[in-house]
């Protein structure tokens, strides 16, 4: 793969040719890997809380473990089993699932910029961009090393998490009755902390104040899971109305999107 | 829906999402507005996740249980900046134990 004449606008123009551009320095390329490394960790660990929890919703082992490797998306998968473990319908999880996932989309738009790939590589960086790679890759001041640590986190966070699911899904399956462990307390509270890091601005605020309301208002009128659905009207009347006062901000703003500290285990 | 469909279902559709911002032009997503809304989704997912999780019982009924203890002592270890980890297993600690000594 050359990337000779692959700078991007913007680019330190340290990269004299295609060959300098290529080689990161040595310090640089060992921070990237640390930071890679450890935010896969870390993410990782609480794969294990994923995996308990997705067995005691009822789900087996593996359909608990092909989630954690086939949707890879710690706020969709925790949706899933969520709404399933408290007897929602198969539609309302996937379409929480889905709607909590649009967010990686966002985060896409700016990786494809940087990674620029085609083919199997491209399926492959899709299936990597989450909260942690974006956070990483876009966190870096060299676009080389933004593309290192996008694979590296994307990679770590991968192996990790699906190796702790595994571990938490037996574990869980041990456990047995979930209540009696409080692992449907430990569901809302990994909810809690997932939001938590989101919740920086006021619009934010208001945002949760209005779903939460929304969400009980409407729980004993609704089949289960689609009080969670509903909240999606917070994020519109919000978003339309009430950050009118923030337009500045963002279009000083390019990627207001992007939440760097999101889900990275701080 | 079967168990199946829903693991298989949830998991293509996470990643149409992922691949669509690789394929799709940036002005779909042009605009504050669209921005905001979009940013602000993931929040109001989450805090509906959280209202539910913490409060729902059978059928969509609310309850106040060992749960909102649980959730309350979350807050407090996110305000003092714990571990994802020790957050969630410290909540089912304390719903388990309320549950032992036979509240909630």
């Amino acid at each position: 793969m050359s990337n000779a004449g692959e700078a991007a606008p913007g680019e330190p123009s340290t990269a004299g040719d295609g060959t300098a551009y290529d080689e990161l320095p040595t310090e640089t390329r060992r921070s990237v890997l640390r930071q890679s490394l450890s935010v896969g960790l870390a993410t990782g660990a609480y794969g294990i809380s994923f995996g308990a929890l997705g067995v005691s919703s009822g789900l087996s082992i593996l359909q608990t473990s092909l989630l954690s490797v086939l949707l890879f998306s710690g706020g969709s998968q925790f949706a899933v089993v969520g709404i399933l473990g408290a007897g929602g319908t198969g539609s309302a999880a996937v379409a929480t699932s889905t709607l909590l996932g649009v967010r990686n989309g966002l985060y896409a738009l700016q990786t494809s910029r940087l990674l620029d790939v085609r083919g199997w590589r491209r399926l492959a960086a899709a299936h990597l961009t989450i909260d942690e790679s974006t956070a990483v890759a876009v966190g870096q001041d060299l676009r080389r090393a933004g593309r290192l640590g996008f694979w590296a986190t994307g990679l770590a966070v991968f192996v990790f998490w699906n190796l702790m699911t595994l571990l938490g899904a037996f574990v869980g399956n041990a456990l047995g009755d979930p209540t009696r462990w409080g692992l449907d307390a430990a569901a809302a509270a990994a909810f809690t902390a997932l939001l938590w890091p989101r919740l920086r601005s006021r619009d934010a605020a208001a945002t949760m104040v209005l779903a939460i309301a929304i969400a009980l208002l409407t729980s004993p009128l609704l089949p289960v899971g689609v009080p969670v659905i509903l909240t999606v009207l917070a994020a519109l009347v919000v978003g339309l109305t009430g950050g009118g006062r923030h337009e500045r901000a963002d279009e000083d703003d390019p990627e207001p999107d992007l939440d760097p500290g999101a889900e990275v285990a701080r | 829906m079967s168990d199946w469909t829903i693991v298989l279902l949830s998991s293509a559709l996470a990643f149409a999402t992922k691949l669509a911002g690789y394929v799709v032009p940036e002005s779909w997503v042009e605009g504050p507005r669209r921005r905001r809304v979009l940013a602000l989704l993931p929040v109001a997912l989450l805090a509906g996740l959280v209202a539910i999780q913490t409060f729902g019982g059978d059928g969509g009924s609310l309850h106040v249980d060992a749960r909102l203890a649980a959730v309350a002592v979350a807050v407090v270890l996110l305000l003092v900046r714990a571990n994802f980890l020790v957050v969630v297993i410290a909540a089912a600690a304390v719903a388990a134990g309320l549950r032992a000594i036979g509240w909630g």
